[in-house]
């Protein structure tokens, strides 16, 4: 039996805003047949991809905003280059956000806003990650020569700086990987995050193999329509993830801990792995969109952005957003028929949704009167996460909206949860309402 | 020191003294410490470690002194109160907590309860390997309990204790289960001692956790085992350099030494207290550990590096050991004059085991500790320690409100230190002066101060960049209606400093305190142009002031006590050891210094040569020569105070003639700051030269020595009488409220000996009786300089009389 719809979530005097439409290419392990690419092909396939399942006439796109973490140097505004590799207008305008792994929320909760204010009617949002190339820089020292033989006039002045080259000038820079106030890995804070939390390795090992199984349910079942069909140059049409892949908790326990060694417990069967992806959304006033004739899939409803510690909260954004998006809305975590949590790691899902179902943790830490309660797991991340279907980093958010989305519709739910953490300590909630069928 | 204070002096702020100073800071850590010991490889590098115990002492801290024991022994046999235990999947995990206290100490009942658990640990078949860990939030074991030592009547008795240990430690070593030792927290003296017996050692990567021997801190020696079984773990040269310095070494360094074997990230919250967790956790992976020991899946043995490899060799050949003992002990006796027992017998006791043997070498180490115990030494560092940790507490109670916002005026030399030591500990800091360049100069002081953290790793430079933006440098007083306290550190001068507290005081809210950075100048005065005295305080810092451990306060009768009670939370917060003195000219301690140097100067003037009459001064303990200490803190500062000092009390202060000052001036010879002073400074040379400007100066002011007063020793003791008698007067006066305080300010603020333990710990062990007559001999020559005052007469006459108990 269907459960009586709730309230809706409009608000007086503020135009409601729409997904219209969600695509993502497949997501691909770094390093595979993506490969030979650059971040910007993959940009303009999610986009172009957008276009034509919409058939949305691109003169009736009114702006554009990307996300992208690690930048390609050549394109810098990844938005604007894809776009026009896209074959969208030349007179939309076109700009690139970066929020670490909540960079595409960033962008969708910007058109938002755009859209909320009236200043546009239409916006196209997205974000792409292309790992399987990524910039890796001459030294600060061969840098400084470089330049400095730019402005050298004189031969001798030349010559003499060449001189000054050493062995070491030659040693290159790679992107940082780790947190830049903190000098630390990502995947070390997890791991003491999971040992603050006390979740065990065989917690983390059994919450990844979920994500894999659920994730090649989905994918068996057909229910991941978000994709749209990449084709690689000179290769093969791609229409499928390629990490998912389930495994068995006894290969899993095998593994030795990738970060915190001898005795960490996440490794990199637990975690989210490297990937190449782009995802983009069409964002609308539902005027317009059934104006346009649309049937938009989903409300986006209140969002909030949270930050705390990076260093020993670095991954715990989602206990802080999810409670105030919550009031925000007026709504309990009962009331929500979907959830949709960014999968970083295993040890971080878990330890957030420990931290949530804690008095200590809500009175000692959030300054609240008693804990918010955690997402019952059958209605938790039912078609894989990140640690399956891939994370690339930027893309990932506008999967997960998506994602709700169709969960909503499919299973004939009203209200849904996205939550997020990201580098530097920061967090994202937003809630999603199912539009009238 | 005190006098340096001086160039305070907003923009004017010389730079070159603060390199000098620190000369001073090192020579005295140095000294205590006969640093350098990893040098017998190395180059010499002297350790810039904080002075006499900056970071080891202080954190030597936990070394509490209880003195609960002697109560309990019937009670301990009821139960065990302090090691408890339980077996785990075939592992003993043996828990330490002493209730009784905040830290865990060897005492009696400690090392009774462990016995107890251990033989029954041993006694249970099913235990296959254990673990020893500490319930007790920051602190595994801290060290044994001084008050055990301070009990003992004899060198025998202190052995015994020695010996108990070595035991105790040698039956773990020898068990047939091994033993993990996971340390979180304070692990020193034998709290290390014990880690090392056991066969592998994890340890949390906690702020806390630090691990050391400091027992040559406190004159004496690892006892239990540690001359034994560091060499053979760490090599000799960083054997030596562990137990010489007594330095502390926190986990990821102990890591890359090989003395733990496996490291712990802390934890941030969770589901209960952090530092709850982290125990837990720090156990959960002993346990995993001692079943991997249990099983052989984990192995004790390290892997050695090349160099490590190449080393061990070349110390397997007699010849270079003996090479070894003889370049420390060298190095050990140019550092320590001799005037300190514990590093050679350290050094003793860690041959005797190399090269005779465990049983040679466990007997010299029980039989020096025992010595060590009984030495005036250990006596005086212990004191000090002590002394240090009682001059950690605010004895005024809380202040009313926190100082959370303060402003420094004048961003020289002094001013930039006191905002470096303040915006380190988070508080919002204000720097202002009266020109851009004097700002920016003050400003690049603390930049630097702070990079040179970083760059020692200490601290990142994310966290510098943090503390950094606590500062606030300005030329004008904006926002000073909302700062709690001002402290100026301007020019020394009264008007100046008049002129200033008008200014501050038309801006400051009513509750804001304005300390005083002043060396000589009476608080009382400058107080006298304020409208509201019960809010103003002297603050006498010392330079270098990150460096300087000492924070002396002044009160007037007028200062309210919440006053004092917020400067010395705020010198706390600063990581001050703090001493409250009574007002009046030079306080406490430029007041000890300045008859100390116009006593040197006499000296000079009689024919003794700057050299001769510094390694004299150092001869005696002191960390920095008196012709040297003239040109550090500036020839035209020493005759200015001098002056100063000399006018406010008359002939006592008299002595060397201040003209010779006067012409060195004249001919710029005004210390090292313009290069040239007693000795001439140049940036190449290390080796300074005596100014021959200046011996012509001295010739022409010559005076003759009276032969009865003139020998060596006799030129030794007219300068510490000197000084020991005017902080006896001091004391007298009520200028200082206690011995404690003073042996403090002048061990801390002015390099008093620190062997000595003080002025008045030295009146104690050397005698008043003995000084009082070699001051009469010397008031026969040269008149009321050396008339002892009548509380050192008091303590003559009555030798039971003692300033410490």
């Amino acid at each position: 039996a269907l459960k009586p719809l709730g309230k809706t979530l409009s608000k007086p005097g503020v135009r409601n805003v729409v997904l219209v439409e969600g695509v993502r290419t497949p997501f691909l392990q770094a390093g595979t047949t993506y490969a030979d690419l650059m971040a910007h092909d993959l940009a303009r396939g999610a986009l172009q991809g957008l276009l034509n399942r919409t058939a949305f006439p691109k003169e009736a796109v009114d702006y554009i905003v990307y996300g992208t973490v690690i930048q390609e140097v050549k394109t810098s505004n990844v938005a604007r280059e894809a776009a026009l590799g896209a074959g969208f207008s030349d007179k939309t305008p076109a700009h690139t956000v970066t929020m670490a792994c909540i960079s595409s929320n960033q962008a969708m909760t910007t058109a938002v806003g755009l859209v909320a204010s009236g200043q546009c009617d239409a916006v196209v949002a997205g974000g792409v990650e292309f790992m399987s190339d990524v910039p890796i820089r001459h030294s600060r020292k061969m840098r400084k020569m470089m330049l400095s033989l730019n402005r050298a006039r004189t031969l001798g002045a030349r010559l003499s700086l060449l001189g000054s080259l050493r062995l070491s000038h030659l040693v290159p820079e790679l992107p940082a990987v780790s947190e830049f106030s903190t000098a630390e890995m990502m995947g070390h804070s997890a791991d003491r995050l999971a040992a603050a939390f006390g979740i065990s390795r065989l917690d983390q090992d059994e919450f990844a193999l979920r994500s894999h199984v659920l994730a090649k349910k989905a994918q068996d079942e057909g229910l991941l329509t978000d994709i749209v069909d990449f084709k690689v140059p000179g290769k093969d049409i791609v229409s499928k993830d390629n990490g998912i892949r389930p495994s068995t908790m006894e290969q899993m326990s095998k593994l030795k801990p990738a970060f915190i060694k001898p005795h960490g417990t996440v490794t990199a069967a637990n975690s989210s792995y490297l990937t190449d992806g782009a995802s983009a959304v069409l964002i609308m006033s539902e005027e317009k969109a059934l104006a346009m004739g649309y049937k938009p899939k989903a409300y986006l409803r209140d969002f909030v952005y949270v930050s705390q510690d990076p260093k020993d909260q670095l991954l715990l954004g989602p206990t802080y957003a999810i409670p105030k998006v919550l009031e925000r809305s007026g709504l309990t975590l009962a009331d929500i028929d979907a959830f949709e949590f960014h999968e970083a790691f295993a040890g971080q899902v878990l330890a957030n949704l420990t931290a949530m179902e804690s008095d200590w943790f809500a009175q000692n830490c959030m300054g609240r009167k008693a804990k918010v309660g955690a997402p019952p797991m059958e209605k938790f991340n039912l078609w894989g996460g990140s640690l399956s279907l891939g994370h690339p980093f930027a893309a990932t958010g506008c999967r997960l909206v998506t994602m709700v989305a169709h969960r909503l519709k499919k299973e004939g739910g009203q209200y849904g949860l996205v939550a997020a953490c990201a580098a530097g300590g920061q967090g994202h909630a937003m809630l999603v309402e199912a539009c009238p069928q | 020191m005190a006098l340096m204070t001086r160039r305070g002096a907003g923009s004017a702020g010389g730079g070159p003294r603060s390199r000098s100073q620190r000369v001073h800071a090192r020579a005295l850590a140095s000294r205590v410490c006969a640093s350098g010991a990893r040098t017998a490889m190395a180059s010499a590098r002297v350790r810039a470690a904080g002075a006499l115990a900056r970071s080891a002492f202080s954190r030597y801290g936990h070394f509490s002194a209880n003195g609960r024991r002697s109560l309990s022994a019937s009670a301990a046999l009821l139960a065990r109160t302090h090691v408890n235990y339980e077996v785990k999947d075939n592992v003993a995990v043996i828990r330490i907590n002493d209730p009784t206290s905040k830290v865990n100490t060897l005492t009696r009942q400690l090392q009774d309860d462990m016995m107890e658990v251990l033989n029954e640990v041993w006694g249970n078949s099913a235990v296959k390997s254990a673990v020893i860990i500490s319930t007790k939030p920051g602190c595994f074991i801290a060290g044994a309990n001084i008050d055990m030592i301070k009990v003992c009547k004899s060198a025998e008795e202190v052995s015994k204790l020695s010996k108990e240990g070595q035991m105790m430690f040698e039956k773990i070593e020898k068990s047939p289960i091994p033993f993990v030792a996971a340390v979180n927290g304070t692990c020193m003296g034998g709290g290390l001692e014990f880690a090392i017996a056991c066969h592998y050692r994890v340890a949390t990567k906690s702020k806390k956790t630090v691990m050391a021997l400091p027992e040559v801190m406190l004159g004496l020696l690892p006892g239990a085992g540690g001359t034994q079984r560091m060499p053979k773990m760490l090599g000799l040269p960083t054997a030596f350099d562990v137990m010489l310095t007594g330095r502390s070494i926190r986990a990821d360094k102990a890591k890359k030494m090989g003395l733990v074997h496996h490291v712990i990230d802390p934890l941030g919250p969770g589901v209960k207290d952090p530092e709850e967790r982290l125990i837990e956790y720090l156990e959960e992976v002993a346990v995993g550990v001692a079943k991997g020991l249990a099983k052989k899946t984990v192995t004790v043995e390290k892997k050695k590096g090349l160099m490590q490899k190449v080393q061990d060799a070349v110390l397997g050949i007699p010849l270079v050991r003996n090479q070894v003992y003889k370049t420390v002990t060298q190095k050990v006796m140019k550092q320590t004059k001799g005037l300190y027992p514990a590093p050679l017998s350290i050094i003793e006791a860690v041959q005797a085991g190399v090269e005779k043997g465990p049983a040679e070498g466990y007997h010299v180490e029980a039989v020096n500790f025992g010595k060590l115990a009984m030495t005036p030494e250990s006596r005086a560092l212990i004191g000090l320690y002590q002394g240090q940790v009682a001059c950690k507490k605010n004895n005024f109670g809380k202040p009313e409100r926190e100082v959370k916002s303060l402003a420094v005026l004048g961003a020289g030399l002094m001013g930039a230190g006191i905002a470096q030591v303040t915006v380190d500990k988070g508080v919002a800091t204000i720097l202002k002066d009266t020109t851009t360049e004097g700002l920016a100069r003050g400003h690049d002081q603390v930049y630097k101060g702070l990079n040179d953290k970083a760059k020692k790793k200490s601290i990142t430079t994310f966290e510098r960049d943090m503390t950094l933006s606590f500062l606030k440098g300005q030329l004008d007083y904006s926002g000073f209606e909302k700062v709690d306290m001002v402290i100026e550190a301007v020019f020394e001068d009264l008007s100046i400093k008049h002129k200033v507290l008008k200014e501050v005081e038309a801006v400051i809210p009513p509750h804001c305190i304005f300390a005083s950075n002043t060396s000589a100048l009476p608080i009382r005065e400058i107080a006298a142009a304020s409208k509201r005295p019960e809010k103003v305080i002297g603050m006498h810092y010392f330079s270098p002031v990150d460096k300087m451990q000492l924070l002396e306060i002044i009160t007037t009768d007028k200062t309210s006590k919440d006053t004092t009670a917020s400067a010395v939370a705020v010198g706390l917060k600063q990581g001050k050891v703090i001493i409250v003195v009574g007002d009046g000219p030079g306080f406490y301690t430029t007041r000890c210094l300045a008859p100390t140097l116009v006593e040197g100067i006499r000296i000079l003037q009689e024919g003794v040569g700057p050299k001769k009459l510094d390694s004299l001064t150092t001869g005696f303990g002191f960390p920095v020569g008196v012709s040297t200490l003239i040109d550090e803190v500036g020839v035209d500062v020493a005759a200015h105070v001098a002056e100063d000092l000399g006018k406010a009390f008359g002939s006592r202060f008299g002595g060397g003639n201040v003209d010779v000052l006067k012409t060195m001036i004249q001919k710029g010879f005004k210390g090292r700051k313009s290069g040239k002073g007693c000795y001439v400074y140049s940036a190449k040379k290390k080796d300074k030269q005596v100014n021959s400007g200046t011996e012509e100066i001295l010739k022409a002011f010559k005076l003759t020595a009276p032969p009865a007063v003139s020998g060596d020793e006799d030129v030794q003791y007219r300068l510490v009488s000197r000084f020991v008698n005017e902080a006896a007067l001091c004391l007298q006066e009520g200028i200082l409220a206690d011995p404690v305080q003073g042996d403090i300010g002048a061990v801390f603020g002015l390099g008093f000996p620190p062997c000595l333990g003080g002025p008045f710990r030295f009146l104690d062990s050397f005698g008043a009786d003995k000084l009082v007559q070699k001051m009469k001999r010397y008031e026969d020559a040269y008149g009321n300089q050396f008339t002892p005052c009548q509380l050192l007469l008091d303590y003559a006459k009555d030798p039971s009389k003692k300033f410490h108990k």
